[in-house]
């Protein structure tokens, strides 16, 4: 029994050997890395950066393969068994539910520089060319008579980066409370005509159907705004306060260490620190943490104050359990009449 | 019901058998496990996710405008396939294949359409604006995208019975007197009745699961313009799975009850119509 070899062995064996001989031609190693929808760009332009590095440096070729989609559309997908190396993403609340199912480290935001997020954004305002309605901070929007247009804050990053913006502003003002802030961040809402599906689904609704006089969004997306639809259309304004969106990154512990790739995706994701990464991340308008970068690019990117979630909210797991539950403040905002 | 007198072709058990596997792994099973998952909650945690005032807005939403959208079918459908199958015109062909484009065309690209077309500044939405009447980012909205992925199915389910409807029938019911109201009214609604009920009950399941078009035309306002699916989405967002599985053991639930309501009328009317025309025979 032990030396039979059966016809389905050998054709096993047969299969292998056709494999062998195609695979040199691929790749000595393939990481996958699960990001973000919006990631597309700036992954598109990295991840030939990374191979020829590692080429460079260990002399192996490595091939990386890409996967995009809401962010916690990716996370469950991982969680469920995409065998991704690495994940990319756009809220530390998606990195999280990783961290609890025990597929990343609990402590990954210390395995990386700055909080693992190897650039960041944050919430500007989009505007009518000569922005006709004088919109100049988060006030004006919850004036009366101006619409905003925002993704569904519950449902969509965007949208819960921009409501938490509004609420981190209200609570700034002088004698602001959970109470004002509530208030406040009720009268913007009031001012959206809908909730957009999405980030991209909400820039066309504001560039292409030309409804609402404010879109609230990445600022990364103003640039791509741009490019589709010119730069005579719109202005971008950059409100008193605004939100550090930060996008933190990690190694899949359980995959990398079943697929023997650690090495290889812990050096992909150190290398987003380095200065063609952050480079990289420049030119697609996300703001680099390196210094010198930064100030290469800073024509793009003015000056704004910003407050992160963590100092604000006390962290995202808090910020959800406060604002986006069942029974948060945003459902109190539309049940409690 | 003996399933081996009067059969031409062998093999019940093994076909019996087949049906039933497929059925476990493609239907039950999944649906089984779903339900399985919501028995985490206690009976009190169930209700209380489910009776929400978001989630009970949300059932009249998706619920309600399913069941316009598929009566809007259901009468329009009809129309297209009387038209399809009666006369000869030219571009029939075209036309003909025109209804099928709904079942071919990825939902979230209808509703990106659809919302252009129906905003204050689209090509439709810009005439009817002055006339008061919104429909992207409306409840309206929803009605319009359901309306869109649902038609196939009462057109498609309609033209082979009207074709099988001889056209002699309708002579010899003028020859007898009958005026062409009581003609369609007593002959041709009979026949079809039983065809225009599954084509309702299909547009109108295909509706209630819809997600991928209504949400880029719904607005998604809570209270307002939000469909059950998503409010499961919306749970999923923050990976609660149980509670996303428990809206939609209620949603199978409801669908369950009323498509079993359908198919009831549906056998009802069919048992009418073929005992009135083998009448007196048995």
């Amino acid at each position: 029994m032990k030396n039979a070899v059966s016809p389905v062995s050998r054709l096993f064996a047969a299969l292998l050997l056709a494999g062998g001989l195609v695979a040199p031609a691929l790749a000595d190693v393939t990481l996958l890395n699960a990001s973000y929808d919006v990631a597309r760009d700036f992954y598109k332009d990295y991840n030939p950066m990374f191979t020829k590095h590692w080429q460079a440096k260990a002399g192996e070729k490595v091939e990386v393969k890409q996967s995009h989609g809401g962010s916690s559309k990716q996370v469950r997908a991982v969680a469920d068994g995409l065998e991704a190396d690495v994940v990319t993403m756009n809220q530390a609340t998606d990195v999280d539910y990783l961290a609890d199912k025990g597929l990343v480290a609990k402590d990954y935001a210390k395995k990386f520089p700055n909080n693992a997020s190897p650039y960041t954004s944050t919430m500007v305002f989009i505007v009518r060319k000569g922005n006709p309605k004088a919109l100049k901070d988060w006030s004006d929007l919850a004036k009366s008579g101006v619409e905003v247009i925002v993704p569904h804050p519950k449902n969509t990053g965007n949208g819960r980066y921009t409501y938490l913006a509004a609420w981190g502003y209200a609570l700034k003002q002088p004698g602001g409370n959970d109470k004002s802030a509530l208030e406040f961040v009720g009268k913007i809402l009031k001012n959206a005509p809908l909730f957009a599906a999405g980030g991209r689904d909400a820039t066309t609704t504001f560039m292409q159907r030309r409804l609402g006089d404010v879109l609230v969004t990445f600022e990364s997306e103003a640039e791509l705004i741009a490019k589709e639809f010119g730069r005579g259309e719109f202005e971008v304004v950059y409100p008193s306060v605004s939100i550090l969106a930060e996008f933190p990154v990690a190694v899949v512990d359980k995959v990398v260490d079943k697929k023997g790739s650690r090495k290889q995706a812990q050096a992909y994701l150190d290398y987003l620190w380095s200065k063609e990464g952050q480079e990289n991340a420049a030119q697609n308008y996300l703001r680099p943490r390196d210094a010198e970068v930064l100030k290469k690019y800073a024509a793009q990117f003015p000056n704004i104050k910003t407050f992160s979630v963590d100092e604000v909210f006390g962290g995202w797991s808090k910020a959800a359990k406060a604002h986006f539950v069942d029974g948060g403040s945003f459902d109190q905002l539309y049940v409690q009449k | 019901m003996s399933a081996k007198k009067n059969n031409v072709l062998p093999g019940f058990g093994l076909a019996l058998g087949y049906t039933l596997v497929y059925l476990s792994v493609l239907v039950l099973i999944p649906l089984g496990g779903l339900v399985l998952k919501s028995t985490a909650l206690t009976f009190a945690q169930f209700w209380d996710i489910a009776t929400t005032e978001r989630a009970l807005a949300a059932y009249r939403v998706t619920f309600g405008a399913s069941a316009l959208a598929a009566v809007i079918n259901a009468f329009f459908g009809l129309i297209v396939a009387w038209v399809l199958v009666r006369y000869d015109f030219p571009g029939k062909r075209l036309i003909d294949s025109f209804v099928d484009l709904p079942f071919a065309l990825p939902t979230a690209v209808a509703g990106i359409t659809l919302a252009t077309l129906y905003s204050t500044n689209g090509w439709i939405g810009k005439y009817l604006e002055p006339l008061g009447l919104k429909v992207a980012y409306t409840p309206l909205g929803i009605v319009v995208a359901l309306t869109f992925i649902g038609l196939p199915f009462v057109v498609r389910t309609l033209q082979p019975v009207i074709e099988d409807i001889e056209p002699e029938v309708e002579e010899a019911a003028a020859t007898l007197g009958a005026s062409r109201w009581q003609t369609f009214r007593r002959i041709i609604f009979p026949a079809i009745f039983p065809a225009l009920l599954t084509g309702f009950a299909l547009s109108f399941s295909r509706a209630v699961g819809e997600y991928g078009s209504v949400i880029f035309i719904a607005g998604n306002m809570p209270l307002i313009s939000e469909i059950t699916p998503l409010l499961i989405i919306s749970k999923l967002e923050q990976y609660d799975y149980v509670g996303a599985t428990a809206l939609a053991v209620v949603m199978l639930g409801i669908s369950f009850v009323l498509l079993l309501a359908i198919n009831g009328l549906q056998w009802w009317a069919a048992n009418r119509h073929n005992n009135r025309n083998t009448g007196g025979e048995q």
